[in-house]
C-alpha cells in the first residue's frame, strides 16, 4: 500500500492519524461556527482577530518562561493568544461606534497593529536563550510536525464545545443574521447574541492555530459555508452542510500532506476547501454557473419562441433575428410561414396565453406578473386552481383569444 | 412613601403607546425632537410627514433599535422595557438581505422564536400557527419558497405573517404598502382591519396621502417636531398638512386632500 491509502484509513503512523482526527474535527468545527460569521457578514472580523492572536502568543511565551515554565505549554499559547484577540474584537467594536472612524477602517487597523506586535514580539523571542526552539513561528501557518495527542484533544474539545454552542444558539444567531432589527424588537440582546458568535468563532481560531494557522484559519471559517450556500436554501442545513464540507477538507488535506510530507497541511488543507468551493460554483444545480446559463438560455429560448408564434399566428413579421433562427432552426416555421408542428405548438401556447389572461381575472390576489410568459401556467398554479380556471374559459363570462393560423 | 402618594393617580388612560419627549439625534444632526404622542387602543394610527421627518426614526427609536438621548416610551402605562413582547413590529422590506437561505415558513416561524425558547420544538401546534399566519395574508401555498424568489408584495405579507405570529397587542409597521402591489395592499389593509376589530393596535408609518382617510382613524403628523396629533377627522386638515409638509406639499393638493373629508364624513 502507498502512503496515501494508508494515509486514508489511519494506518500511516500514530503522528499523521492524530493528525487527520485533528484536522476533521476543525473542520466541522470552522465550517459550522463560519456559517454564521458568513451570514452575519462578520468574516474580516474574524480575519482580524485571528491576526490578533499572534502578540498574545508571544507575551504568553514570555511569562511563562519568566515564571520558570517551559514556555511551550500549548495551552498557555492558547489563553494567551485568546486575551490579546478579545482585546482586537473590543476594539473593532469601540472604535466605529466611538469615533468617525468607519469599521473597515477599525478592522484594518487592528489587524494590522496587533499582527505587527505579533511580529516584533516573535523576532526578541528568537534572541532569547529558550526561544531558538520554541517554534512559534509555526502558528503563523501551522504546523503537523509536533503534534501531541494532548493537542488533539484540545482541538476535539474545542470543537464539540463551539458546535454544541452553535446549536444551542442556532436560531438567536440566525435571527440575528438575518433580521437585526426585528431581532431587537422581540427583545433580543444583539450586542450579547453577536459576543457569543464572535466567541465561538475565536474559540475555533485559537484551536486552529496549530494545525491550519492564523493567517489561514479566516479562509477555513468562510469558505466552506460560501461553498454550503450553493447546496441549500436552508440556514440549519448550510450549517450542517458547511461542517461537512470543512471536515472533508481537513480529511483529504492532512491526507495529502501525509503522502507527501514536503506539503505544508493547513495551506494543503484551505486548496482543498478552495477546489470544493470551485466545484460547487460551477456544478451546483441550482444556483451553479453551469446550471444558471443553461436555465437562462433555456429561459431565452422559452420566450422566443412563444412570443414569435405568437407573433406569426397574429399574421405579423417577427422582427428579432435570434427568435427567427430559433423558430427555424427547431423546425417550427419555414419560408412560407408555420410548419405543421409549429401550428401544433401555437394551439398550446395560446391554450397558456388565454389562461394566463383568465387568471388574472379570477384569481386578482395572486401576483400573476411574476411568472406570466416565462413558464407554463401549470408550473405557477395548483391542480384546483387550474381546473376552476379551465371552468371559468369554457363558461361564456370569458372570451377567449384566437387567431387564424 | 410620600414623595409617591403625592403624585396625581395614574388613571386607567386608554393608550397603547405612549411616548413622551422622545429625541433621537445621528451624530450632531437631530432626526426627531421632543416628540409626544399618544395612540389610542384599538385603533389605526399613521404616522405621516414629510421624507426625513424622522418617522421611521420614531418606530425605531420605540423597539430600541435607534438609541435615544431623552424620553419615555409606555405600552398600557407600563415602561416599555419589560413589555416588547406585546409589541410586533414589521420592518421596511428593504432592511434585510433577500438572499438569506431561508424559505417562507422559516421566517413566519421567527415570529414564534421567543415563545418556543432557544431549543423547543417547532412542530405540531408551532408549525400550524405559522401556516395559519401564512394563511392570513394569502401566502399559504407559497410557503416552502425561497424568500429571494417572492415579489415585493409577498414579502411584505410575509414579513406581516411573521408580526402576526408574535400574537402580540400592538403592531408597528414602517411603511407596509411601500412598493408594493394593489392586491397585497388590500391584503393587508384587510388584515389590519380584522386585527383591530380584535382589540388590537395597529401603528403604520404611512408615506400616500391620498388613503390615510380611508385606512386610519387617528394620526400622528411630525416633521421632526410635532405638528398634530388626533382623530382624523380633527386633525388631518389643509392647515395641519401645510404646515407638516411647508413648500413640499402643493397647496392645490393639500386642498384636495383635506376636502375629501367632507365626502367622507357625508
Amino acid at each position: 500500500m502507498n502512503t496515501f491509502v494508508q494515509a486514508m484509513l489511519f494506518q500511516a503512523g500514530y503522528n499523521v492519524a492524530l493528525v487527520t482526527v485533528g484536522a476533521i474535527l476543525l473542520g466541522i468545527a470552522s465550517g459550522s461556527a463560519g456559517t454564521f460569521l458568513f451570514l452575519r457578514k462578520r468574516a474580516l472580523v474574524s480575519d482580524a482577530i485571528a491576526h490578533a492572536t499572534l502578540p498574545g502568543v508571544g507575551v504568553a511565551f514570555i511569562i511563562m518562561i519568566w515564571l520558570g515554565g517551559d514556555g511551550r505549554s500549548l495551552l498557555g499559547l492558547l489563553f494567551g493568544s485568546a486575551i490579546t484577540a478579545l482585546i482586537g474584537l473590543f476594539l473593532i467594536e469601540w472604535i466605529p461606534r466611538r469615533t468617525r472612524l468607519p469599521e473597515d477602517a477599525a478592522i484594518g487597523s487592528v489587524l494590522g497593529v496587533f499582527f505587527g506586535a505579533g511580529i516584533v514580539l516573535l523576532t526578541v523571542i528568537q534572541t532569547m536563550s529558550s526561544g531558538r526552539q520554541a517554534g512559534l513561528e509555526s502558528f503563523l501557518l501551522g504546523s503537523t510536525a509536533g503534534m501531541l495527542f494532548q493537542d488533539a484533544v484540545v482541538i476535539a474539545i474545542g470543537g464539540f464545545l463551539s458546535i454544541l454552542g452553535i446549536w444551542i444558539a442556532r436560531r438567536p444567531l440566525t435571527i440575528v443574521a438575518f433580521d437585526k432589527d426585528y431581532a431587537i424588537s422581540m427583545g433580543y440582546d444583539i450586542r450579547k447574541i453577536d459576543l457569543l458568535m464572535m466567541g465561538l468563532v475565536l474559540g475555533v481560531t485559537v484551536i486552529g492555530m496549530k494545525l491550519v494557522g492564523l493567517i489561514l484559519i479566516v479562509a477555513m471559517l468562510i469558505i466552506p459555508a460560501v461553498t454550503a450556500r450553493f447546496w441549500s436554501n436552508h440556514t440549519d442545513e448550510v450549517v450542517v452542510i458547511a461542517g461537512f464540507l470543512g471536515g472533508l477538507s481537513g480529511y483529504i488535506g492532512a491526507v495529502l500532506s501525509a503522502s507527501a510530507p514536503s506539503l505544508p497541511t493547513g495551506p494543503i488543507i484551505v486548496l482543498i476547501a478552495i477546489v470544493l468551493f470551485a466545484l460547487s460554483l460551477f456544478l451546483a444545480p441550482n444556483s451553479g454557473v453551469f446550471s444558471t446559463f443553461i436555465k437562462h438560455r433555456k429561459t431565452k429560448s422559452y420566450i422566443h419562441r412563444r412570443q414569435g408564434l405568437l407573433t406569426i399566428a397574429k399574421g405579423k413579421d417577427v422582427v428579432s433575428s435570434f427568435t427567427r433562427k430559433l423558430l427555424a432552426s427547431e423546425g417550427l416555421s419555414g419560408s412560407d410561414g408555420l410548419t405543421d408542428k409549429g401550428r401544433k405548438l401555437v394551439t398550446k401556447i395560446l391554450i397558456d396565453e388565454n389562461r394566463w389572461i383568465a387568471a388574472k381575472e379570477i384569481y386578482p390576489d395572486k401576483d400573476m406578473n411574476i411568472d406570466y410568459g416565462i413558464k407554463p401556467i401549470e408550473e405557477t398554479l395548483t391542480k384546483e386552481e387550474l381546473i376552476k380556471l379551465d371552468q371559468y374559459i369554457k363558461s361564456h363570462k370569458f372570451k377567449s383569444i384566437t387567431y387564424d393560423y | 412613601m410620600s414623595n409617591t402618594t403625592n403624585r396625581p393617580k395614574i388613571t386607567p388612560s386608554k393608550s397603547a403607546l405612549k411616548i413622551d419627549g422622545l429625541t433621537v439625534s445621528y451624530g450632531d444632526k437631530t432626526a426627531i425632537f421632543s416628540v409626544d404622542a399618544n395612540f389610542p387602543i384599538a385603533s389605526m394610527s399613521a404616522i405621516i410627514g414629510p421624507n426625513g421627518a424622522g418617522k421611521s426614526t420614531l418606530l425605531k427609536a420605540v423597539i430600541g433599535v435607534q438609541p435615544k438621548l431623552s424620553g419615555q416610551i409606555h405600552i398600557f402605562d407600563n415602561p416599555i422595557e419589560n413589555n416588547l413582547k406585546k409589541i410586533a413590529y414589521v420592518p421596511q422590506r428593504v432592511s434585510v438581505d433577500w438572499d438569506f437561505p431561508t424559505n417562507v415558513i422559516d421566517v413566519v416561524q421567527m415570529g414564534l422564536y421567543r415563545q418556543v425558547g432557544l431549543l423547543g420544538r417547532m412542530k405540531g401546534k408551532q408549525a400550524s400557527i405559522a401556516m395559519e399566519c401564512l394563511d392570513r395574508v394569502g401566502m399559504a401555498d407559497l410557503w416552502q419558497k425561497q424568500i429571494g424568489q417572492l415579489s415585493g408584495g409577498q414579502q411584505q405579507r410575509v414579513f406581516l405573517a411573521r408580526a402576526l405570529a408574535q400574537d402580540a397587542e400592538i403592531y408597528l409597521l414602517d411603511e407596509p404598502f411601500s412598493g408594493v402591489d394593489a392586491a397585497t395592499e388590500r391584503a393587508i389593509i384587510d388584515v389590519l382591519k380584522s386585527l383591530k376589530s380584535k382589540n388590537k393596535s395597529i401603528i403604520a408609518v404611512h408615506h400616500d396621502l391620498a388613503t390615510v382617510r380611508d385606512y386610519f382613524d387617528y394620526v400622528l403628523m411630525i416633521n421632526i417636531k410635532n405638528i398634530a396629533e388626533g382623530l382624523i377627522n380633527e386633525t388631518f386638515t389643509n392647515e395641519n398638512l401645510q404646515s407638516a409638509y411647508g413648500g413640499k406639499l402643493e397647496l392645490t393638493h393639500a386642498e384636495e386632500l383635506s376636502a375629501t373629508k367632507d365626502r367622507v364624513t357625508e
